[in-house]
């Protein structure tokens, strides 16, 4: 049955099984292929993606179960040129092997979204369930202090 | 087959072209039949000045196609911000070695690449020269640029590059490299090539290759490993929605005592459908009756029970033994004795285990995350009956390494299967599939006795390691060197082996080995230390400052034996900075230092550390230095590099595989699980340079980090951390 999506804005058509999970219509339909698949089981955060600006695993979310709200995958978080969270990745040079860092992105802008100064314990907190398998936890912290002070200087 | 650091030094290196080993230190290009590197294979300089400079290796997050391309840039004296990196494709004949493991990229990079570099940059000396009709020795570079400072003429590369093409190369072995003083890439922080495709989602990993009319391949195996199909239910598998093909296995597997860590396909059923999904949906209709074969009756709580019997009797094997052991603990003042034991591992990399395979009219095209593409090909050729030529290899990056890209069972199968369905094909391993088929990290018991003379100092050291294996041959990374430190540093010296045979394919894990035998050394240390009443630093240092006694027969390739000078650098770094000599005893708090020497590079770590009345350990600071030799080439990279190896590290003590009935009992993160944010520490790098031609990073920042924690942990507690993970020593993280 088709199931209608809105994806980084645009309204998508997919002819799925309606308890396939978002990740792989992301992936293997739409070939969007930012989020990854890490663990299939909602504990590693590498498929993460934001529904209605609220980080939520896309290996465990029923396509079905999201039909008509605004998803928003790492292609589509800043149409216009890089986010600030982007920009400080680049620029901290956070990624080691970089598989995760979309869900972490995500998650980061997610984030800064409700609470634009976060402190370490904060940060620690709302990234805890993304896994860096690298170990790039100290430049994720680094880089959203970083996007953090670029978004009050634009302020 | 033997499968040491050393063998696989030598292994790699026939993969990589024929150079000879233990020659770090020598100019690659003067290394025995090594191919030689051409400027024209490396670099390419458009007419508007773009540079684009191939990356030879398989990137994993090592940072290798930021970092080699930074040497040949620095002796072109390109402009980095006009440069541009491509993947070079597998071909060793032109791009010398093209294999990421054993922290070699640095090491076997430095000098080759740099002469690459260098000769280009002499080329474009020459064409400017020829163009201005002045001699070439009058001419410079700077940035780009090739300038002759009396006539005060200048040319942009780009506008030299038709003439530079047609100038032959010069002989390698002529050219002049730099004056380091003048470096302006190396050495300075580059951001890595692809940190804005990795923060903008672009497919770049080795899970996002799509081929017009590709299909997706599953394998569901035994739960025991290399159990073989008995009979399975393929017919109504086939059915189901978007399933092209089922299809069985028989696989090659040997049931020899000691698994050979590439033993080619593991038996089982294999799924092929329109998307991965549809695939890994019809393996819950699959029902396959399996022989497990004898495979079955193995345990790891009969492997622990079988290692304390094999340390209580005589050891099997000596490895290494010289003055009398036996007669020096007679004559100890006082006798130290432990038993320390570690788990099996699995690798865990983020991005499991796939590769994507087109095999058409005879010829396979792959596009794989192999770290040993090159030994991967030899594979898919030999399962396909095809010779080597007739395979073309693309080097994707990879969602991780660590190891268990050196193996390339995945390619195999996808280059299988693609000539089995007619058809290009994407192969993934699920993550459970990835943790129950993973190549693992070896378990290890060790029986440690040392005695102390009445001033404390270290007179009989005695070590068994109970692993697994028979006679020679051990399994990949099961094996323990006989240069295993301290031997050679204490009077009286024994190191025996016992094993155990294992039916389970093991594999390298980063700093293979020694990821667990350094935990072992370093912590048995600090125990003498703590019985003679002595600062652990002053007793590794006096243990340092005795004169080595060399080994009867020296050991064939491998690397330089330890350099104590080197070692004793970085613990005193490290312990200046982390202000050890001045730490302060309070309960539930402490700081624990180790050190180690491995694949070249020399680490030293301090780790300060508390524990709750729950006995939940928390790491709170970590201080790290290191000597990997004269320069620090990407150094922000570098940082992330240990920042890496310690997180892992602090990993490693918290996960265990563990083996019921034969079946591995962990199949997602939840039952092995990585640090996560919060219980990460914070971290300092600190980094002694030291006249010595620069070594990598990837592996010898781990080892130290285990025995440093668990040395804090004593200091905070006086309990002895001799059992991993921390929970069989009742302790977890925080």
């Amino acid at each position: 049955m088709p199931l209608k999506l809105i994806v980084n804005k645009e309204a998508k058509t997919v002819d799925v099984a309606p308890d396939t999970p978002l990740l792989w219509v992301l992936r293997d339909i739409l070939n969007l292929k930012g989020a990854k698949y890490g663990c299939g089981m909602g504990v590693c955060g590498a498929c993460t993606v934001l529904v209605d600006g609220r980080p939520v695993r896309s290996c465990m979310t029923h396509v079905e179960s999201i039909a008509g709200r605004q998803i928003t995958t790492i292609e589509g978080l800043s149409p216009e040129g890089p986010h600030a969270v982007q920009k400080a990745w680049e620029e901290v040079d956070v990624a080691q092997c970089g598989y995760c860092q979309s869900g972490q992105i995500l998650a980061a802008a997610a984030l800064l979204d409700r609470n634009p100064h976060p402190t370490d314990a904060e940060i620690d907190a709302a990234m805890n369930g993304n896994l860096c398998r690298c170990g790039t936890y100290p430049r994720i912290r680094e880089a959203i202090h970083h996007a953090a002070g670029v978004n009050a200087e634009g302020k | 087959m033997k499968v040491s650091r050393r063998c696989f030094l030598q292994m790699s290196a026939v993969a990589g072209g024929g150079f000879m080993l233990g020659l770090y230190d020598l100019p690659w290009a003067k290394a025995q039949g090594s191919p030689q590197l051409t400027p024209e294979a490396f670099i390419r300089i458009a007419s508007d000045g773009t540079v684009t400079i191939m990356a030879r290796g398989p990137e994993i997050g090592q940072g290798v196609r930021t970092m080699l391309p930074m040497l040949i840039a620095e002796e072109l004296d390109a402009d980095w911000n006009k440069v541009r990196v491509e993947q070079a494709g597998l071909d060793e004949e032109k791009y010398g070695p093209q294999f990421a493991g054993g922290s070699m990229s640095t090491p076997i990079g430095w000098e080759p690449l740099r002469r690459v570099g260098a000769a280009g940059r002499q080329m474009l000396i020459a064409a400017a020269a020829e163009q201005w009709g002045v001699p070439a020795v009058e001419c410079s570079t700077e940035a780009g640029r090739v300038l002759h400072a009396s006539s005060g003429k200048s040319a942009e590369y780009g506008e030299l590059a038709d003439r530079a093409a047609k100038i032959p190369a010069p002989k390698m072995s002529d050219i002049k490299l730099k004056d380091p003083k003048t470096y302006r890439i190396i050495g300075k922080s580059q951001r890595g090539v692809d940190n804005h495709a990795i923060v903008t989602g672009k497919p770049i990993f080795g899970i996002d290759i799509e081929l017009p009319g590709m299909l997706h391949a599953v394998i569901q195996k035994s739960p025991v490993y290399g159990g073989k199909v008995k009979s399975a239910n393929l017919d109504p598998v086939k059915k189901l929605p978007g399933v092209r093909h089922v299809l069985e296995i028989d696989g090659t597997l040997s049931t020899a005592a000691v698994v050979p860590n590439e033993p080619g396909m593991e038996p089982g059923i294999a799924i092929v459908a329109d998307t991965w999904w549809q695939a890994q949906q019809a393996r819950k209709a699959l029902k396959v009756d399996w022989d497990f074969g004898t495979g079955k009756t193995q345990s790891s709580e009969a492997f622990a029970k079988r290692a304390a019997e094999l340390l209580r009797a005589q050891p099997e094997n000596t490895m290494r033994s010289y003055g009398d052991v036996d007669q020096a603990l007679k004559g100890a003042a006082k006798v130290v004795e432990a038993v320390y034991s570690y788990p099996f591992l699995a690798h865990g990399t983020l991005e499991p285990m796939g590769t994507t395979a087109s095999f058409k009219d005879g010829k396979l095209e792959m596009w794989t995350t192999s770290q040993t593409p090159g030994e991967g090909r030899g594979l898919a050729a030999k399962t396909l009956g095809i010779p080597p030529s007739a395979v073309t290899v693309h080097l994707i990056r990879a969602g991780g390494g660590f190891g268990r890209r050196l193996m390339n069972d995945y390619m195999a199968e996808a280059a299988w299967l693609s000539k089995q369905v007619g058809a290009p094909l994407k192969l993934l391993w699920s993550r459970e599939d990835d943790f129950t088929h993973d190549a693992y990290r070896a378990a290890g018991y060790h029986g440690l006795k040392a005695g102390l003379d009445a001033n404390g100092k270290v007179v009989a050291w005695r070590q068994h390691l109970v692993t697994f294996g028979e006679g020679d041959d051990y399994p990949a990374g099961a094996e323990i060197d006989k240069l295993e430190f301290p031997s050679g540093r204490v009077p009286a010296y024994a190191l025996y082996t016992s094993q155990m045979p294992l039916l389970l394919r093991t594999g390298w894990l980063r700093a293979p080995g020694v990821n667990a035998i350094c935990f072992v050394g370093q912590s048995f240390i600090d125990e003498l230390a703590a019985a003679a009443g002595r600062d652990p630093l002053d007793f590794q240092i006096e243990l340092l400052n005795a004169a080595p006694i060399p080994l009867d027969k020296p050991q064939q390739g491998g690397d330089p034996p330890l350099n104590a000078e080197r070692l004793k650098g970085v613990l005193e770094m490290v312990a200046e900075k982390s202000g050890w000599r001045e730490r302060k005893k309070t309960p539930g708090r402490g700081m624990g230092i180790a050190a180690y020497y491995c694949h070249l590079g020399y680490f030293a770590e301090v780790a300060d550390v508390s524990v709750d009345a729950q006995n939940r350990v928390t790491v709170n600071h970590v201080w790290a230095a290191g000597d990997v030799g004269s320069h620090i080439i990407n150094p922000r990279a570098a940082e992330n590099m240990c920042y890496g190896g310690i997180i892992e590290g602090l990993s490693h003590m918290g996960q265990e595989i563990t083996l019921v009935d034969g079946q591995v009992q962990q199949a997602n993160y939840h039952q092995h699980p990585m640090l996560r944010m919060r219980q990460t520490p914070k971290i300092e790098i600190f980094w002694r340079l030291t006249d010595n031609s620069p070594t990598g990073i990837g592996e010898p920042t781990l080892p130290p980090i285990l025995p440093a924690v668990g040395n804090a942990i004593f200091a905070a507690t006086g309990k002895r951390v001799r059992t991993l993970p921390l929970q069989k020593s009742g302790l977890s993280w925080a």
